[in-house]
């Protein structure tokens, strides 16, 4: 018998919409070993995740196989009667998904729901498959192990309840299993853990497993053979190390380049000059619930400060406390020297004009209900009076500002474009008001790697040549090593460390700054082994930063 | 044998055709998935719809075959599998020409249509043409008293009826189909106002307790709490008695108290659904860009949440036009509602409510207050059917 595990040939899946089917993967071919890893990465809508369902003979709502096989271990899925797959699924097959606190049952145990495969599937009873599952959760490194399956998920952090749910994965020793972008939603130290984890219980129990990721560093790590997919076809396959030093299309290769936009340092700024923002001993609140802690920090003319934590640091707290929105207990921001009124209902109109802001989520920050001639329309009337053929001219010059054709989108909705046009919108709509300071609020990491590469050249460009100042706040060190010149690293609402760029890069480092330096993902694949031969196992991630406080 | 007998057995007999129907199926079409993979309850439905439509041919064909002079317990029964079919047929033809008429948008919309919206935009456009052009349609006046009184529907003088007055005449000798136009023309345009004020209000407010919060919100829905908390009929009744002490003999300010009662009591639950719907739009990043440019209320409200909150308003538009009007309906039965002698179809009802009894021998008479009823019931579903089809084309624009 061989080794081939999962065959599939040729698999075409449409999609329905407005009445046709659309072909959203135009042939795919692809054969897993047993114990092998493969990775799937492409950008968004690169049909991914549609492939990997698809290999458990499953498609979402509105999605059909029109053509090609999937064999798993010589069964036919395609064509499986429901009770065939039934019996598979979750048994021989299982599935890990991108969200795990919207994947599991809020109302049961996690032990419960761990249990509940084996049991249905016959392979154990309750209390065999209870203790396996404290096995699991050991091998796993939860914390707790005897007692964190009695939680309910809620009671539980996001990185655990993620492993929680590959133990769920692992509970009936599946053939395969099938990751959607399990760590994509988590922190870098949690994401670490987590992938530590998965790939140790992998290993262990030789299963064989897809992991689909746009992020490359991580599929570096996790995976033996990368498959790279483009709008439903594929680019290119091979082995990890083949893919990553010898790619053979010029897609993959723009792919590996991405990471390499840098822009020069700036020299120093003079130690007289006043800075255009000023944060001076914030401390702040929500309630009762004290959030931010004596933060000070100064953003000077044409300079970028990248604001770097963990969810949950006060990144964005500062940040609404510098707009006015939540009004800080203690401290006060300067603007040009001139202190602001801490509420923002009380900023007159040009000081409110002077700070913009944009948005993580451009879906959410566009009225879904206006057209872009409105949406950065609107602050040109607001803030400098323009109306009628004015007004126009201007929303023209911004829209060319952000390389965006006025005629073909000015009377668009924002629903009718990508999501990097969204953001570059979201740019244009602060750049209307005319500001002299921008905060950049998450603006890349909703975004496919080589469209935030080109927002991120888009607002070193526009920092150029209009002497902008940006508030940068970011989780990604990717991005700060792209585009900032001074660093801020803030953690549970302090700021522990900040300076130039080239200096926060360089050691020594504060721990924590250290420990968030040394979880981002590197594209070489020995990367992780490295890091857990030179650190241990309990040195990395969550663990260690508990260890700190 | 009992009728629970025969109900037991006719189950389990559906239930062994159930599982007959999909095993011949299987072994027809050699495993095909449609039938493989078939769960035991939906073929246990098809069956069970196939026999329900072979009792209904059935009675319809004894409805049919028995002489009209005679009691026929299946004649109402008939008389609504005709008038489906005719429904159907007008709602089908009705979608057709949506299809080939009209600009390139509205071909779209009536293209992805289900046959129960355009029934019901048709019977919604049908009533609006009868309300608005009642005068001109009606052969007689909503308050003419005529010769003959007690005429029964059908206009076959042999049953007791007449030519003239297709519909029959009342008890006092209205006639009954001009009484139903002007009906239309009362009822649902006094609803249509109501509905419209009961928006007004509730969806200022909501939107208004919405994006100030604080406590203009905790006054405003506490107080909307306590009007919620009577029952709202009752509650009506009541103030509708107290506004008919104030009326005295003005019968048109009766009923513009009614309106103000009404919608009032009912933008209790607009102020609800649009305080809801705001508090999901107030969130939203672009509320909190807008807030930060430092626009007012009115932009606020008017340019950024309303357009957003449409959809949602909208739906509830159409069932709450359901509820207003039959809950003037149910006060002009009661006798508070509009009075007469304006043609109302709740009085109608009321007035000619006793014919009920003849149903078992004389089902022609007995048809007298149905078409009323039935006058409003249709509107109901129709309303109901249009905004179904809204509320699912919205939330699946949403994605």
């Amino acid at each position: 018998m061989s080794d081939l595990l999962l065959k599939v040939r040729g698999l075409k899946i449409e999609g329905r919409s407005e009445e046709t089917w659309n072909q959203i993967v135009n042939g795919v071919d692809l054969d897993l070993n047993k114990g092998e890893v493969l990775g799937l990465i492409g950008e968004s809508g690169a049909g991914k995740s549609t492939v990997g369902l698809a290999t458990m003979g499953f498609t979402r709502d509105g999605c059909r196989i029109s053509a090609g096989s999937v064999e798993f271990d010589g069964i036919d899925l395609v064509n499986a009667s429901a009770k065939v797959k039934r019996g598979l699924l979750g048994k021989r097959i299982a599935y890990v998904a991108q969200s795990a606190a919207a994947s599991f049952n809020p109302a049961h145990r996690l032990i419960d729901q761990h249990s509940e495969g084996p049991v249905q599937h016959g392979v154990m009873s309750r209390s065999d498959s209870e203790a396996d599952g404290i096995e699991l959760y050991r091998k796993l490194r939860l914390p707790n192990p005897e007692q964190i399956g009695f939680r309910y998920p809620h009671q539980v952090s996001g990185g655990q309840l993620q492993r929680a749910m590959t133990a769920m994965a692992m509970s009936c020793r599946p053939d395969l299993i099938i990751f959607d972008e399990p760590t994509t939603a988590l922190d870098v130290t949690t994401q670490i853990e987590v992938l530590a984890s998965i790939r140790q219980i992998v290993e262990e129990y030789d299963t064989a497993a897809i992991y689909i990721t746009h992020d490359l560093a991580v599929v570096a790590q996790m995976a033996d053979k990368i498959k790279v997919l483009l709008k439903g076809d594929e680019v290119e396959e091979a082995d990890t190390r083949t893919m990553l030093s010898d790619p053979k299309e010029d897609y993959t290769k723009s792919l590996w380049a991405v990471r390499s936009f840098k822009r020069p340092q700036k020299p120093a700024v003079n130690t007289g000059a006043t800075p255009v923002v000023s944060v001076q001993n914030v401390t702040a609140a929500y309630g009762t619930q004290p959030v931010l802690f004596d933060v000070s920090f100064d953003i000077h003319e044409a300079r970028t400060v990248a604001v770097v934590g963990e969810s949950g640091s006060g990144k964005s707290t500062t940040a609404r406390c510098i707009t006015g929105l939540l009004p800080p207990k203690q401290g006060h921001i300067e603007f040009d020297g001139q202190a602001l009124p801490l509420d923002y209902r009380k900023r007159n109109k040009d000081q409110l004009r002077q700070a913009q802001m944009i948005y993580q989520m451009a879906d959410t920050a566009l009225n879904p209900r206006k057209t872009i001639g409105e949406l950065i329309g609107r602050p040109v009337q607001f803030y400098l009076g323009l109306s009628g053929k004015e007004k126009r001219r201007r929303v023209e010059e911004l829209l060319d500002q952000i390389e965006l054709e006025p005629s073909q989108y000015i009377n668009r909705l924002p629903s009718e474009l990508s999501g990097g046009q969204k953001q570059r919108i979201g740019i244009a709509r602060a750049l209307a008001a005319e500001p002299k300071f921008i905060i950049c609020d998450e603006v890349t990491s909703a975004l496919d790697q080589l469209v935030a590469e080109g927002i991120l050249k888009l607002l070193a460009r526009l920092q150029d040549d209009l002497g902008l100042s940006y508030m940068f706040i970011t989780h990604d060190l990717a991005t700060v090593r792209s585009i900032a010149d001074e660093v801020v690293v803030m953690k549970d609402g302090r700021v522990v460390e900040q300076g130039p760029k080239t200096e926060m890069f360089q050691p020594p480092h504060h721990a924590y700054t250290d420990l968030l330096l040394s979880s981002v993902p590197e594209m070489d694949p020995d990367w992780l082994t490295n890091l857990l031969n030179e650190r241990g196992v309990d040195n990395i991630g969550d663990a260690a930063v508990d260890k700190m406080t | 044998m009992s009728i629970w007998l025969t109900l037991i057995l006719g189950l389990l007999a559906i239930a062994a055709g159930g599982w007959l129907f999909r095993f011949a199926g299987q072994k027809i079409t050699g495993d095909a998935p449609r039938f493989r993979d078939m769960p035991y309850g939906v073929a246990f439905g098809y069956v069970f719809g196939a026999v329900i439509v072979v009792w209904l041919a059935w009675a319809y064909w004894l409805s049919r075959s028995a002489d009209p002079a005679v009691a026929n317990k299946y004649f109402f029964l008939g008389k609504a599998i005709e008038g489906l079919i005719l429904f159907a047929i007008a709602a089908w033809l009705f979608r057709l020409l949506g299809r080939s008429v009209g600009t390139e948008g509205t071909k779209k919309l009536f293209r992805s249509m289900p046959l129960t919206a355009s029934f019901g935009i048709l019977m919604i456009l049908i009533y609006a043409f009868v309300a608005i052009f009642a005068g001109a349609l009606a052969p007689f006046g909503q308050e003419e008293v005529l010769a003959q009184a007690n005429v029964v529907p059908g206009g076959d003088p042999a049953m007791g009826g007449n030519p003239d007055y297709p519909l029959g005449t009342d008890q006092i000798g209205r006639d009954i189909l001009s009484r139903l136009i002007y009906g239309a023309q009362n009822t649902v345009g006094i609803a249509f106002i109501t509905t419209c004020l009961a928006f007004f209000i509730g969806g200022t407010l909501g939107f208004l307790a919405a994006t100030l919060q604080g406590w203009l919100d905790q006054v405003l829905s506490r107080a909307v709490d306590v009007l919620m908390a009577i029952p709202s009929l009752i509650f009506a009744l009541l103030l509708m008695t107290i506004a008919s002490a104030w009326a005295g003999s003005e019968k048109w300010l009766l009923t513009v108290y009614m309106v103000i009662i009404i919608a009032v009591i009912d933008s209790t639950r607009v102020f609800r659904l649009a305080r809801a719907v705001g508090l999901n739009i107030v969130v939203m990043d672009y509320i909190e860009a807008a807030k930060l440019r430092g626009e007012g209320l009115g932009y606020l409200i008017f340019k950024e949440i309303l357009p957003n909150a449409t959809a949602p308003l909208l739906a509830e538009f159409g069932l709450r036009f359901c509820f207003v009007f039959l809950t003037i309906a149910s006060l002009s039965f009661l006798g508070v509602g509009i009075q007469p002698p304006l043609a109302d179809w709740g009085t109608m009802v009321r007035d000619l409510a006793q014919f009920i009894n003849f149903a078992v021998f004389a089902p022609q008479v007995a048809s007298a207050p149905l078409l009323a009823a039935g006058a409003i019931a249709l509107l109901t579903v129709a309303v109901n059917f249009v905004v179904d089809w809204m509320l699912h084309k919205s939330s699946g624009l949403k994605e």
